[in-house]
């Protein structure tokens, strides 16, 4: 990746931050602020995920089970400790990145579909202990008492304003930070391990090293995007580490596209809008999401933005 | 964690033989939809993350057909064979579009049809829990073994297990079908060169996983109740034991089927809130040291 690549991506992250950061100050909607909010805990979730599926190949079903400790890290530390909020923050995201260390250490050598079934069991491991270890975390009814939401740099994140742009710029920072990444040779590396694991192998790559720092990196943004999950609800739910909760950023990753950068943000996107819209004109929303999943899947077989880029003959690369 | 309690269980035959039965009720019906998602993966390399779909609606057409017919046995047969039809269409229609495509695309494929029939139950079996009740028949005082409780429909039940177990093992190692199946897991190209209607083959399978899927649904519904997104949690722990027996094998799914039962079973009197975790360790635990299962074969 050439270096004015590197800096086109500064430049549009910088405008896209500029821009919702400038939404506000024209007109306030309550709505779409706490859209924003919700879509930059799971853009980051979606994303980091993608590290692993779009670019390593590497199916975890098990990711959620990150998002779910870095809220719960960060939810606890607030709570039990005097620590300001960005401490809390970097320690609940360095707790998560040693987790999935420690985690991915056990799951990278397996096969694929061993990958996708171990780390499920792991999350789901993760999960149970949540729910039976009562005294710390809650357990079913989740970790209450909110998360007391001290000033930081002059932010009084109890407003929906401050915390609407603290969650916009710490989204766009992890992003660009993923998009760096994944534009890196290491993220190269991932790809060519993806497309043909005997070539990279023969190249004196070592696969289960490459593919263990993915899991890592994916794992501590994922904890990033729970840290903003635990900002916004103000505490932490089981629901965020258990299965479904994975399945929505899988989904998102495939809806929007394993291809291109921003899939997932856009495939996290269109599922917040989805739930919000739907929501509002019928209880089954389950039935409208498996119709619209179907249409996109019979009918693009891929993800939107992979399609559309296809479609584009100059877009696509 | 109450290994007291789990000691002083062990200690009596009465409260083992009632765990035992309980555990074998858990295992036998997770073999029946296990079977389905082994025998699938085996022949079609499709995962098929709907099968709890299968083994909820095969309860609810149970359940009502139960209310039309007013027999049990009747009730069961259309649950079972509605849902060998249901199998036979969603291969059909939506699976046989994906083979060979991603894992992801197929995973996306099932989940929609997960969604869209849990909300189908909604709207038809309204979201409220149903229970099935005990068929009359079987409305008779529970017998007992070394003093422990054992209901005759959970013998029945476990019976009529045991011999789907049985007739599938024996099936497929014996019969002509059997082998075509088995050597279309191997090589479907090849099976299908020597003039064998691999599409008719892939919608038999899948038509036999769906039915033992419902068959499984339709036994369970006087034990367990009636609810939407029951197929949630049979589907988890129906993979667990299709992965801890080894991807593919029906031997596997059954002896893990009934490991997880057992874990089941005096798990909840040794460690109650901890039995789910439990059964993730044994599978986590498996995966590492035996990646391909307890009788795969390794790829």
């Amino acid at each position: 990746m050439k270096g004015h690549t590197a800096w086109r991506d500064v430049a549009i992250s910088a405008v896209a931050l500029i821009a919702v950061l400038a939404i506000p100050l024209l007109h306030r909607s309550p709505a779409f602020e706490d859209f924003i909010i919700r879509l930059s805990a799971m853009a980051l979730f979606a994303s980091s995920l993608n590290l692993l599926v779009g670019n390593a190949g590497m199916v975890s079903f098990g990711h959620g089970m990150f998002y779910g400790l870095g809220a719960y890290t960060f939810a606890l530390t607030m709570q039990l400790t005097n620590v300001s909020l960005p401490v809390a923050a970097v320690l609940a995201v360095a707790a998560t990145t040693f987790a999935a260390l420690c985690v991915g250490a056990i799951c990278v050598r397996l096969s694929t579909d061993y990958f996708a079934f171990i780390t499920l069991a792991v999350q789901m491991l993760f999960y149970s202990v949540i729910i039976s270890w009562q005294t710390l975390t809650g357990g079913d009814q989740g970790l209450r008492g909110g998360i007391p939401r001290r000033e930081i740099f002059g932010f009084e994140l109890t407003s929906q304003l401050h915390l609407y742009q603290f969650c916009a710029v710490v989204a766009v920072l992890g992003l660009l930070a993923l998009r760096h990444i994944s534009a890196s040779p290491f993220g190269q590396t991932l790809r060519m391990i993806r497309d043909n694991e005997d070539r990279a192998s023969f190249l004196g790559i070592v696969l289960w090293r490459a593919r263990l720092w993915a899991f890592t990196i994916a794992g501590g943004f994922a904890g990033l995007g729970g840290v903003l999950a635990a900002l916004f609800v103000s505490g932490a739910y089981p629901e965020l580490a258990d299965w479904p909760n994975s399945g929505q950023a899988i989904f998102a990753v495939m809806l929007g596209g394993v291809n291109s950068f921003l899939g997932p943000v856009l495939g996290a996107a269109i599922l917040l809008a989805l739930n919000d819209v739907v929501t509002r004109f019928t209880e089954y929303y389950g039935l409208v999401l498996g119709i619209v999943i179907l249409v996109f899947a019979v009918g693009l077989r891929r993800g939107v933005l992979d399609f559309v880029r296809s479609a584009w003959p100059g877009g696509a690369r | 964690m109450d290994l007291d309690a789990l000691g002083s269980c062990l200690a009596t035959p009465a409260c083992v033989v009632t765990q035992t039965t309980s555990g074998l009720i858990v295992g036998m019906l997770l073999f029946l939809v296990a079977a389905g998602v082994t025998l699938i993966f085996g022949v079609l390399k499709i995962v098929n993350f709907a099968h709890g779909t299968f083994y909820m609606l095969g309860g609810y057409v149970a359940y009502t057909a139960l209310g039309v017919t007013d027999s049990y046995t009747l009730a069961v047969l259309s649950g079972t064979l509605a849902m060998a039809l249901f199998g036979a269409l969603f291969e059909r229609t939506l699976i046989s579009r994906f083979y060979g495509a991603n894992v992801l695309m197929q995973l996306l494929i099932c989940y929609a049809v997960v969604l869209i029939f849990d909300d189908v139950v909604k709207i038809v079996w309204g979201p409220e829990f149903h229970a099935m009740g005990m068929p009359p028949a079987f409305q008779v005082p529970p017998f007992f073994i070394a003093g422990g409780v054992v209901p005759p429909f959970y013998a029945v039940l476990i019976g009529i297990a045991a011999l789907i177990a049985i007739v599938l093992g024996l099936g497929l190692s014996l019969t002509r079908f059997g082998k075509t199946v088995r050597a279309a897991a191997i090589n479907p190209q090849m099976v299908s060169t020597l003039g064998v209607n691999t599409t008719v083959l892939f919608a038999t399978v899948f038509a036999i996983g769906g039915g033992l899927a419902g068959l499984a649904g339709a036994l369970a519904a006087p034990v367990r109740s009636l609810s939407p997104g029951m197929g949630f949690s049979i589907l988890i722990e129906s993979f667990i034991v299709t992965v801890i027996g080894g991807m593919g094998s029906v031997a596997g799914a059954l002896v893990s089927a009934l490991l997880i039962g057992m874990v089941r079973g005096f798990g909840t009197i040794g460690f109650p809130k901890f039995t789910d975790g439990l059964i993730y360790i044994v599978m986590i635990a498996i995966l590492i040291l035996r990646p391909q299962g307890l009788f795969g074969r390794r790829s």
